[in-house]
């Protein structure tokens, strides 16, 4: 097998390349966060008697709530604030799908990829 | 921690690195990168499952991790090159697997190292509790700071890491003794915090769920094989550095759950950004409310450094390699390091540290992670599938094989899972991210790399090929 010569890359080139990938990063990164899909569904179930009962705290959890510096009420909000698991199966079912094409891709283009080193690594010699 | 000669690791006829660092420091560039998960980021696992499935995914997550670290170490002992796990997939895999796992190294640890800033900063201003102070500055000053000093020299990085890695680490373990572990009721009250009412508040979907920060506790243990061009006996160091770290941390991993878990409530302890911290102000001890004050910072510091060095590294070895534009792959003159990564990656650090909060950074760097740990359980059938044993010179060979890398796989699976509970469609983008910037290398980018020199190795032709 012949061995491969790459093209030589501009400057120019160089620098296109880098804002590519800048570009890519901070809209990878960037954008989920600024259309607010980061963050896990969360949600208070408000209580109307906010006691220290009421919130499900025992003396010994009450006493280290008021050593932190908390009353029941404004501990309500953090002791209420609570996950709400709901599993949404067509969510999950494209997320399945989208890591399982994307790691099928990447062993399969990197395999034909790979066939090129190892030729030209080993039949030059 | 002492180095005698100074002898540069000969790459080409081009400035390479310095091979000057021995196990300790792999220890500390492992554990300096990781400890900090101890002092904040594991306790948001007690926000999504309870206190007890903090604990559960502590020793799971800890299996998953000890799986990473037996592979890894065998892995890395026989593939000894800058970039630790982008080397590997280059040798085993093929250069577009290469190039992602480089892109997963530098996301994992620039994300890292921005909610390392971010720690360190919100801690200063929780302490000072001036009105009106601002996180900002603290930011900015530490990730400059570091980034300079990864700029001067990584012997002088690596050597910072280790004293204040090993500060932090004496600091849980003081507090640990000091709250008199053996006996409840006096200063730790486990049995009235976690109660069979209170343990798993969301059942196993909560334990489930938990996974996602689980990972907090040890992620970053395998940036211990980013130093491999810079070490001198890489068989020898990097197994030994890296199991090592492991074992200190699954210790200070559960010492830390104990103390944390005995004296605060589980939803408090869910939401606070520094649970140890916090643990050093309830025993009422001021030199333990300041000693663990101190560590919070130092561990911060000592992981954001570690992660500064390692992102720089494997995005050197892009550039390197042609990957990405070869620009990136100067080497200073002078201090012998990748400048030109280390001085790219920092405004991106940057930028994120100020637009994104703590714990949606934290997710950034575990989903990056989670992938690369998915890479690993494949890549290790794939090298031992390619060279079996006894084909080539391994410098450590890990027991109980394919036990470990199914082991990992499927923990991978359900840690996916638990993404998907709280951060799916962000899990969904990323995906779609290196999908879309896979498609660039591959029918683009790789035009531009020399194709057998992307086998560096001494080994024999790969079975099946």
């Amino acid at each position: 097998m012949s061995r491969y010569t790459p093209p030589e890359q501009s400057k120019a080139g160089q620098v296109f390349d880098i804002v590519v990938v800048v570009v890519a990063i901070f809209v990878a990164l960037w954008l989920p966060l600024k259309l607010g899909l980061a963050g896990a569904a969360k949600s208070i179930d408000a209580l109307d008697a906010k006691t220290w009962e009421a919130l499900g705290q025992n003396p010994t959890m009450a006493a280290i709530w008021e050593k932190l510096g908390y009353t029941p009420e404004t501990a309500h909000d953090i002791i209420q604030n609570r996950f709400h698991y709901v599993i949404d199966w067509p969510t999950l079912i494209i997320m399945a799908a989208v890591l399982i094409g994307y790691f099928v891709f990447l062993f399969r283009a990197s395999d034909r990829e790979y066939r090129d080193v190892i030729n030209e690594k080993f039949n030059d010699k | 921690m002492t180095t005698t000669v100074l002898e540069p690791a000969i790459h080409g006829d081009r400035v390479s690195l310095l091979r000057v660092l021995g196990p300790a420091h792999v220890w500390a560039l492992g554990v300096g990168i990781v400890l900090v998960g101890e002092f904040t980021g594991w306790n948001f696992s007690a926000d999504k499952g309870g206190a007890l499935a903090a604990l559960i995914v502590c020793w799971i997550v800890g299996l998953l991790y000890t799986s990473v670290a037996m592979i890894d170490s065998e892995v890395t002992s026989t593939v000894a090159a800058a970039g630790g796990q982008y080397a590997q997939a280059k040798h085993i895999v093929g250069p577009l697997m290469a190039f992602n796992v480089a892109l997963f190294l530098v996301f994992a640890y620039t994300m890292l190292e921005v909610s390392d800033a971010i720690l360190l900063g919100d801690t200063i201003v929780a302490k000072a509790g001036v009105e009106g102070l601002t996180h900002n500055s603290f930011i900015a000053a530490t990730i400059v700071v570091l980034a300079w000093l990864n700029y001067r020299g990584v012997l002088m990085t690596l050597n910072v890491n280790f004293v204040i890695t090993a500060i932090a680490y004496i600091s849980i373990v003081i507090l640990f003794f000091s709250v008199s572990p053996w006996t409840q009721g006096a200063v730790l009250k486990l049995n009235e915090l976690v109660t069979p009412g209170n343990a798993l508040p969301y059942g196993w979907i909560g334990v489930i769920a938990a996974f996602q920060f689980g990972i907090w506790y040890y992620l970053g243990i395998e940036g211990t094989t980013q130093a491999a061009e810079e070490v001198r006996s890489p068989a020898r160091s990097l197994p030994y550095g890296t199991m090592a770290g492991m074992i200190t941390l699954l210790i200070a991993a559960a010492m830390t759950w104990y103390v944390c878990a005995s004296l605060m409530p589980w939803e408090y302890l869910g939401i606070t950004y520094y649970p140890l911290w916090d643990a050093g102000k309830l025993t009422g001890s001021p030199l333990l409310e300041n000693l663990l004050f101190i560590a919070t910072l130092l561990a911060a510091l000592a992981s954001a450094n570690g992660c500064i060095n390692d992102a720089a590294r494997a995005w050197f070895s892009l550039g390197r390699d042609r990957y990405l534009p070869s620009w990136f792959s100067a080497v200073h003159p002078k201090y012998r390091t990748p400048y030109r990564s280390i001085l790219f990656l920092l405004p991106i650090g940057l930028a994120f540290a100020f637009i994104a909060d703590l714990n949606q950074a934290i997710t950034f760097s575990i989903l990056s992670g989670v992938l690369q740990y998915t890479f690993m359980s494949i890549n290790i059938m794939m090298f031992r599938k390619k060279w079996p044993l006894g084909t080539i010179r391994r410098g450590y060979t890990h027991p109980f094989h394919p036990l470990p890398a199914i082991v990992l796989f499927c923990l991978c699976v359900v840690t996916f899972f638990a993404i998907f509970l709280g951060f799916g469609s962000q899990l969904i983008a990323m995906t779609i991210f290196y999908f879309l910037i896979s498609l660039w290398f591959h029918f683009y980018r790789y035009k531009f790399v020399r194709r057998g020199d992307q086998f560096t190795m001494p080994w024999p032709k790969p079975q099946g090929y």
